[in-house]
């Protein structure tokens, strides 16, 4: 019943020649047109790059990677050299090494800071440049005061220029990626910078805060805001009751701080840690991401009962996704005209936050001005998506706290606390059992196939297992950068379950009806699909779309630990989907609407059902149109 | 600017050249091109044949190939093209007709210097006079299915933009900086199809060679340096201008044309040159010996060199893109190692890493601008050591 429509690919692969190349004598056979750095890493040479990123077209402008080429007159970058023709490559020889030397000590006359002080103390590649080049002193000065403004006005992303080495990863990542191009490059000769749209902050640009850029600079040019000593100052305020939710991304990528490989979960070991250090109650944004399936899944059946059967042309189809802040504000910023498209549903950090300052501080005699609700996210988009003010539902920030992966890895480390040793142990009730379905949430296509699950059982009143082996919607999954994906509802369809017998008096009017869904991941990808719904293309058919502002969803975030690639978001994604699976071995629900806390909510709180009028005070929310340079009285 | 000795090109005949080149199949003109051996008159001196025949070669998948006039002549000490644009005109446009027709180009265009402004509406005048005689717009010259034309488009002052895929960039709207090489323009140039860019005086010169053979024009000049070059002689000489020699006069013979015997020094090149000492004024100028894209600067002996050093350097230093590493970074601390020089503050060691700096640039910088940048400080080290020795201090 499911059909997965190809998309063309960007540029088809040439099936061409190979040919030989000899790197400091050994023998490598590659494709014609693979470049000198990539026949290096194949035959075991390692080269040093600093402008270099796997996710980026190359650039060839650090010129740390030059190696020699024999004929070449000069050096030449091992980046950007292609191998057409049998060649003779040396990248370590004297030649090489000093003028490696003279670049390296170059960048470092142009970086002002102190590599003590600074958040990418550790995991700087100008600082691991420096060692292995021998760097003993600064041979062409170094710069000691800052020339630049630093920008830390916004609440997600830092950017200080006097940083900045000009590798141009950020801008790169930015255009290429996200399609935002917030950052951009201005001056020339010894002035050049990077620089954002009129010289303004990022926070008052057409930014989505999505961090990208921040996880492929190698120095802490760009970092994110860092909140771990209010978290710390929480946690030591007896007065305050802090509770934290955490999301499965950073839950697959944790261990990567702490020396594991990528994609080796540390979920249980994590519940463990953090009440070391000092959370009264940790829970599962899993338990929110099935709630937001629910409410969003209905949300759904809505529109296309509008759209169907009450014949409504209006209706905004096709539905978009709206629990990526990142993708939110591109949408408000790029596309104001759609946003009656996208979901009215909050995402699920922003669901939970509301329930724990309402119906959990209800439940456990708390003044939600007590209560401190921290987010352990894979995001920094997350730290402008609680800072929106609409967000306030409880009568307070729904969230108070985000942390990105990489602050609560150095909380843990600070506080001597080892991750990958500690022993395992559960959420905390009344939230504590999840859900496979709100795991997958972390990866790209999570959301869709969580909706399908639910939808198709919902409608055809039959278990999703007897339609997709083990419940595994794999059409929806990977990496491509948008997977369109049909499914035709079959003609034998269930009751309507009672919890939507509110919604819809049954579904006869979905036999036979033609699903179209589609995943698009990284703004540049949603970019191209929106531009194509407004030309009336292919995607202004489909019923539904799952947008991610991130190449690879949640797990490639901008909060996620440093550095990523292709490689280390697919080990995570394995990561994500053995934990998925691992639910439906030990027996746990797979599918948001069996969880049984959802369904609690739902008997105790939400009474008058999905869609229904509590929830729409607690659960959902608005967006605001913004400019498409600059945004329009909102404070970015 | 006065041109100070006949030109040859000033006796060619109109037009003569882009009939004899449509008389002969493509394959033809650009083996007469190549058999002139005529090399790039901007500078770097490759094959103009071998340039033309890699253009005409190269796949075109929706069979658009481009000639572009690199009329960006931004190197301090030369404006020869410039004396080309304002007297000779339609020997340039002729030549880019020419070339179109070798490599099989339907768009031609004239990438002229920001400052050259005024000199736009007689280029136009020229196009419109070109196309109302049939030499551009369809079949020309009546030759069926043989349609080129050819516009301007203004530079904005950079002097970068005279490297020849940053004038790429910049033709596509982008900032002007350079491309990686692999592939070259003439594989994916302009809007991705191949494309050929060459010098005002390369262009000038090729209805020349068509019109009188190119056994004429290889038999002047030197086996390498085939055919008389344009040169700008500026400086502390007593007849400033622009010259026309066969490749190989000497320094010396320039100097005694246009007056200025006494030099203490000769910058062959402009800012990204050498500096020539008078031991070395019997050397020739030609691209196997002292290449120059025509600049001549000569030093009187009342000159510090290293005024003229930190002259050069201060205009690298605002004159690069600042993409590349070594560019961006090195000519700032060439420039303050030649002022401490001149405070008598460098020490020879640090001298020595100058040196070392500078070589590096020569050989990692992404472009021409930053491998030739360091040529006039590394020249003053290597020749004129006397005189910089004597300003460290002992």
């Amino acid at each position: 019943m499911t059909t997965s429509i190809p998309l063309p690919t960007e540029a088809p692969a040439t099936v061409g020649a190979t040919v030989r190349a000899t790197i400091n004598g050994r023998e490598v056979e590659v494709g014609s047109g693979t470049t000198v750095l990539e026949a290096a890493h194949a035959c075991g040479v390692s080269i040093p790059t600093l402008c270099h990123h796997p996710d980026l077209i190359d650039v060839g402008v650090c010129r740390v990677c030059v190696v020699e080429v024999a004929g070449q007159k000069n050096l030449q970058p091992s980046c950007v050299f292609p191998i057409t023709e049998e060649l003779e490559v040396s990248t370590h020889t004297p030649r090489v090494a000093a003028a490696r030397r003279d670049i390296i000590d170059l960048l470092l006359s142009e970086h002002c800071g102190d590599c003590r002080t600074c958040a990418r103390n550790g995991t700087c590649e100008l600082q691991d440049l420096a060692a292995d080049y021998g760097v003993d002193h600064y041979r062409f000065g170094q710069r000691t005061e800052p020339v630049f403004v630093r920008d830390d006005t916004g609440p997600s992303i830092v950017f200080d220029p006097d940083k900045c080495i000009l590798c141009l990863r950020c801008v790169r990542t930015c255009a290429e990626l996200q399609g935002v191009w917030a950052l951009g490059v201005t001056g020339r000769g010894a002035g050049v910078r990077v620089t954002t749209f009129a010289d303004l902050p990022l926070s008052s640009e057409f930014c989505i805060n999505c961090g990208q850029c921040l996880n492929r600079c190698p120095t802490a040019a760009l970092t994110a805001v860092d909140v771990t000593a209010r978290v710390r100052a929480a946690l030591e305020d007896p007065r305050k009751h802090v509770v934290i939710q955490t999301a499965p991304a950073p839950r697959a990528a944790l261990g990567e701080e702490f020396g594991l490989p990528p994609g080796t979960p540390v979920t249980w070991q994590l519940n463990t840690a953090l009440r070391e250090l000092g959370f009264d109650k940790v829970f599962d944004t899993t338990f929110a991401a099935d709630l937001t399936i629910i409410e969003e899944g209905v949300e759904l059946i809505e529109r296309l009962y509008h759209a169907l059967v009450l014949g409504e042309p209006d209706t905004a189809l096709p539905m978009f996704t709206s629990c990526s802040p990142g993708w939110v504000k591109f949408l408000e910023h790029g596309f104001p005209e759609y946003l009656p498209h996208l979901s009215t549903c909050k995402s699920p950090q922003q669901m939970f936050g509301t329930l724990i300052k309402t119906w959990y501080a209800d439940r456990n005699g708390l003044d939600p001005a007590d209560v401190v609700s921290v987010a352990l996210m894979p995001c920094v988009a997350k730290k402008f998506e609680a800072s929106r003010p609409e967000l306030t539902d409880s009568g307070f920030a729904d969230v108070d706290l985000v942390l990105t992966a990489r602050e609560l890895a150095k909380m843990l480390r600070q506080q001597g606390i080892d991750l990958p040793s500690e022993p395992t142990s559960d959420f905390d009730d009344p939230f504590g059992t999840a859900t496979g379905s709100g795991v997958i949430f972390g990866a790209t296509g999570g959301v869709m196939e969580a909706a399908l699950r639910t939808v198709l059982e919902l409608v055809t009143g039959e278990p999703v297992e007897d339609l997709y082996a083990h419940a595994d919607i794999t059409p929806v999954r990977g990496f491509d950068d948008v997977r369109l994906v049909e499914l035709t509802i079959p003609d034998a369809v269930g009751p309507v379950p009672s919890l939507l017998a509110d919604l819809v008096p049954d579904w006869d009017w979905l036999r036979g009806v033609t699903l179209r869904v589609a995943v698009a991941h990284g703004t540049a990808t949603a970019r191209r699909v929106v531009e194509d719904i407004r030309a009336g293309g292919r995607f202004a058919g489909c019923h539904f779309i799952e947008f991610m502002a991130c190449p690879g969803g949640c797990l490639g975030g901008g909060g996620q630990p440093i550095p990523t690639s292709l490689e280390i978001r697919k080990a995570r994604a394995r990561a994500i989907y053995a934990e998925d699976a691992a639910y439906g071995k030990a027996g746990h629900a797979r599918k948001s609407h069996e969880n049984p806390a959802v369904q609690r909510l739902y008997a105790e709180l939400l009474t008058d059902g999905p869609g229904g009028a509590t929830s729409h005070r607690l659960l959902h929310t608005g967006y605001t149109a913004r400019g498409t340079f600059l945004p329009t009285g909102q404070k970015g | 600017m006065t041109i100070r000795t006949p030109l040859t090109l000033a006796t060619v005949h109109p037009d003569k050249g882009l009939r004899a080149a449509l008389g002969q199949a493509p394959i033809e003109v650009l083996e007469e091109v190549d058999r002139s051996g005529i090399r790039g008159r901007g500078g770097a001196g490759f094959s103009t044949g071998l340039k033309w025949r890699l253009a005409s070669e190269a796949p075109a998948p929706d069979g658009r190939r481009h000639v572009v006039c690199n009329a960006d002549e931004g190197e301090p000490g030369t404006v020869k093209d410039r004396a080309l644009l304002s007297e000779l005109p339609d020997l340039v446009l002729e030549g880019m007709t020419i070339a179109a027709w070798a490599i099989g180009a339907n768009n031609g265009v004239v990438y002229l210097r920001g400052e050259y402004v005024y000199l736009r509406d007689g280029l136009e005048d020229c196009l419109a006079r070109r196309r109302a005689s049939g030499l551009l717009g369809h079949d020309i010259l009546g030759t069926p299915g043989f349609d080129f034309d050819i516009h301007i488009r203004l530079g904005s002052g950079a002097y970068v933009c005279g490297e020849e895929t940053a004038l790429l960039e910049s033709l596509e709207g982008r900032r002007g900086e350079p491309r990686n090489r692999f592939p070259y323009p003439v594989v994916r140039g302009l809007d991705q199809a191949p494309t050929i860019v060459n010098n005002v005086e390369t262009l000038a010169w090729v209805p020349a060679i068509m019109a009188r053979g190119a056994d004429w024009f290889a038999g002047i000049g030197t086996p390498g340096s085939t055919g008389p070059k344009l040169l700008s002689i500026s400086g502390d000489v007593a007849r400033r201008g622009v010259y026309e020699f066969p490749f190989g006069v000497t320094v010396r013979e320039l100097l005694e044309a246009s007056g200025g015997e006494d030099a203490h020094a000769v910058v062959v090149g402009g800012a990204c040159g050498v500096c020539v000492p008078a031991v070395d004024f019997a050397r020739e100028i030609s691209y196997e010996e002292i290449s120059t894209g025509g600049a001549i600067i000569v030093l009187g002996p009342g000159r510090d060199l290293l005024d003229v050093a930190e002259n050069f350097l201060e205009f690298f230093v605002d004159e690069s893109c600042g993409q590349c590493t070594p560019c961006r970074l090195g000519n700032p601390v060439l420039l303050e190692g030649v002022r401490s020089l001149r405070r008598g503050e460098c020490t020879a060691e640090r001298l020595g890493e100058l040196q070392h700096l500078g070589r590096t640039m020569q050989d990692a910088s992404k472009c021409g601008l930053g491998q030739t940048s360091p040529n006039f400080f590394l020249s003053l080290v290597d020749r004129f050591g006397p005189e910089i020795i004597d300003r460290i201090p002992v």
